[in-house]
């Protein structure tokens, strides 16, 4: 359904062990049974080298890479130091370069971490440098558990940007705190023109119970259709999808788009 | 803050900042530059919980807990805090109990209590109640002002200027509101120069503050920012105050782009109170601690402390028997 709305990317599915994350244990069914859009590309999580080369076997033709801002983050999240990820990437990055995969770098609590707080820009902007200098066609920076504001979102951005060309860099903003949008304003004033969402805002915040966690899309394309910006978007086929994935989830919609509109 | 410490600056309102150092209000007034985009280093917040919160909320608040959460809210900081309104009952029996309530109240100094006073019986009723500030409520739109309050625009600023002139020789400062500025439910689109012509007419009529106010949420920051630019050339910046409702989750970044055009008051109520009566079980007013949490995140100042306010959130969200809207409260009641 998502492929019909005009959405440019869609993130797949996930080649992480099913042992760590069992909701992405039908990561090959997922990727062979989708009807692939021409022009819309189907990027999927690939942490380690066996995981790409699944990806790479299920028909994967993107990938993306998960590193952290935050030590602490990192060796609770993926049991490695900061360092020792990057050089896990690299050797996935190796191989995509063979194969002729494109790889996107996200990097995580770019605006906090659950762990350690604060979280300096300078870590943020070293990662992202690292991840682009690799080969990384863009990063990704995550405010993982939403704490961010547009003063935070400003200043990491500043520091970010010094590293790497801002087109190359996109925004993944959680709502926890309700800042999301207000984020992605100011990141947009920043000359960012990437960013990520998740329909129906989709996906909790596992640090803050009950707490939402992804930007929802429609909110975003509201927002961006409102300020002039062209995304290609179809917001009324995006919250018939919104629609289907809550109703069988048996979930409310974490979109405000979606709430409003479904009782006028 | 130069020579006022940080403790002190933070017990004071705002009002009274001013009237002990006078220089204070060009210094707040100077823009914080980030990046090219300019912020005011204070923002008055006014805390709509009370009135705009309560009167579209489906449960009605016995009197009792009205004058607890209004108690409540004087003790954070908040320098303004709308009361009640002073309407007939037959149209808002949310708000039957105003007069109980005004008296009831226990009254912060330097926080200041406007009520509604849709008329002259309103506003004599208010005086009589003890009100020192109130508040009147045009429309951008001609369609909402017929069905909302059953005259037209022209009636209606009629009826505002007999309340505006009786307040004046009574020194009762009044602000204005106007809805619908960014679109109405019945018409749609709004232009911003109708906006711009209503506000121009509420201040020249000796109202304070224009309170613009995007009554059913559906405005961004790219209608904002036209509907401000218009409103601008009538109505200083400083007389401005922006009323985001958050139906379609827009308001925060309405209220930035606000900001950054200069406009330094903000209408908000806590936990979010009230819902949208043309988008049913849609969110209505924006989260007084979604807003402050921005706003400190930024550096901006509103003395107000965010801690309480999501104290007396959790009070209304209890004896209502409802979730708050506000993410923030949502966030800090459950981290792990």
């Amino acid at each position: 359904m998502l492929s019909a709305t005009g959405l440019p990317v869609i993130e797949a599915t996930s080649f992480v062990s099913p042992k760590w994350v069992p909701q992405m244990a039908d990561q090959v069914e997922v990727m062979k049974g989708i009807g692939r859009k021409p022009g819309v590309s189907y990027p999927v999580l690939t942490p380690n080298l066996k995981g790409f080369q699944a990806a790479l076997k299920a028909g994967a033709s993107e990938v993306a890479i998960f590193g952290a801002a935050s030590e602490l983050f990192s060796k609770k999240n993926i049991n490695c130091s900061v360092e020792e990820s990057l050089q896990r990437f690299e050797v996935i990055m190796k191989a995509a370069k063979e194969a002729g995969v494109p790889v996107r770098g996200y990097v995580s609590c770019v605006l906090g971490c659950p762990y350690e707080g604060k979280v300096a820009p300078e870590k943020v902007a070293h990662v992202a440098k690292r991840l682009y200098s690799m080969g990384c066609y863009e990063i990704s920076l995550g405010d993982t558990i939403g704490v961010g504001t547009p003063g935070s979102m400003i200043e990491m951005l500043e520091a970010v940007s010094k590293e790497v060309p801002v087109n190359a860099l996109a925004v993944h903003c959680h709502d926890t705190y309700g800042q999301a949008l207000a984020n992605i304003l100011v990141a947009l004033q920043m000359g960012i023109s990437v960013v990520d969402s998740s329909v129906a805002g989709l996906g909790g915040c596992p640090y803050a119970q009950g707490a939402s966690g992804n930007v929802a899309t429609e909110d975003v394309v509201y927002m961006l259709h409102g300020l002039g910006i062209q995304t290609g978007v179809d917001l009324s086929k995006l919250m018939d999808a919104g629609a289907y994935i809550c109703r069988t989830l048996n979930r409310k919609t974490s979109s405000k788009v979606a709430q409003a509109n479904c009782k006028l | 803050m130069g020579n006022v410490p940080t403790t002190v600056k933070h017990c004071l309102s705002y009002e009274q900042l001013i009237q002990d150092y006078p220089w204070l209000k060009r210094w707040l007034q100077e823009e914080k530059t980030i990046t090219g985009h300019e912020y005011p280093e204070f923002v008055k917040i006014v805390e709509v919980g009370p009135r705009d919160g309560l009167q579209n909320e489906k449960e009605i608040v016995p009197t009792g807990v009205k004058i607890q959460l209004i108690d409540m809210l004087s003790g954070t900081g908040l320098p303004v805090i709308e009361a009640t309104s002073f309407v007939s009952s037959k149209w808002v029996p949310q708000m039957a109990d105003h007069s109980d309530v005004l008296r009831g109240i226990q009254r912060a100094p330097h926080v200041r209590y406007p009520v509604l006073t849709p008329n002259m019986q309103g506003f004599k009723d208010a005086v009589a109640a003890g009100a020192t500030e109130v508040a009147v409520f045009g429309s951008a739109s001609e369609t909402f002002s017929k069905k909302n309050i059953n005259c037209s625009i022209d009636e209606s600023m009629l009826r505002f200027e007999e309340v505006i002139n009786t307040a004046k020789e009574q020194q009762i400062p009044v602000r204005g509101y106007v809805s619908c500025a960014l679109g109405c439910p019945h018409e749609g689109h709004i232009e911003p120069s109708k906006v711009s012509e209503v506000a121009k007419r509420l201040y020249a009529m000796g109202c304070y503050e224009i309170s613009l106010g995007d009554t059913i949420g559906v405005g961004t920051p790219g209608s904002m920012l036209k509907m401000l630019q218009s409103v601008i050339e009538e109505v200083p910046a400083h007389a401005l105050a922006v009323h985001c409702h958050d139906t379609y989750g827009q308001a925060l970044p309405n209220i930035l782009t606000a900001l950054q055009m200069g406009v330094c008051v903000v209408d908000s109520a806590v936990a979010g109170l009230g819902g949208c009566p043309y988008a049913q079980g849609s969110s209505g007013n924006v989260s007084t601690e979604d807003v402050l949490y921005m706003l400190h995140g930024i550096g901006i100042e509103t003395g107000v402390n965010l801690a309480k306010v999501i104290e007396a959130g959790d009070f209304i969200c209890n004896a209502l028997r409802r979730k708050t809207n506000s993410k923030v409260a949502q966030a800090t009641g459950r981290t792990l």
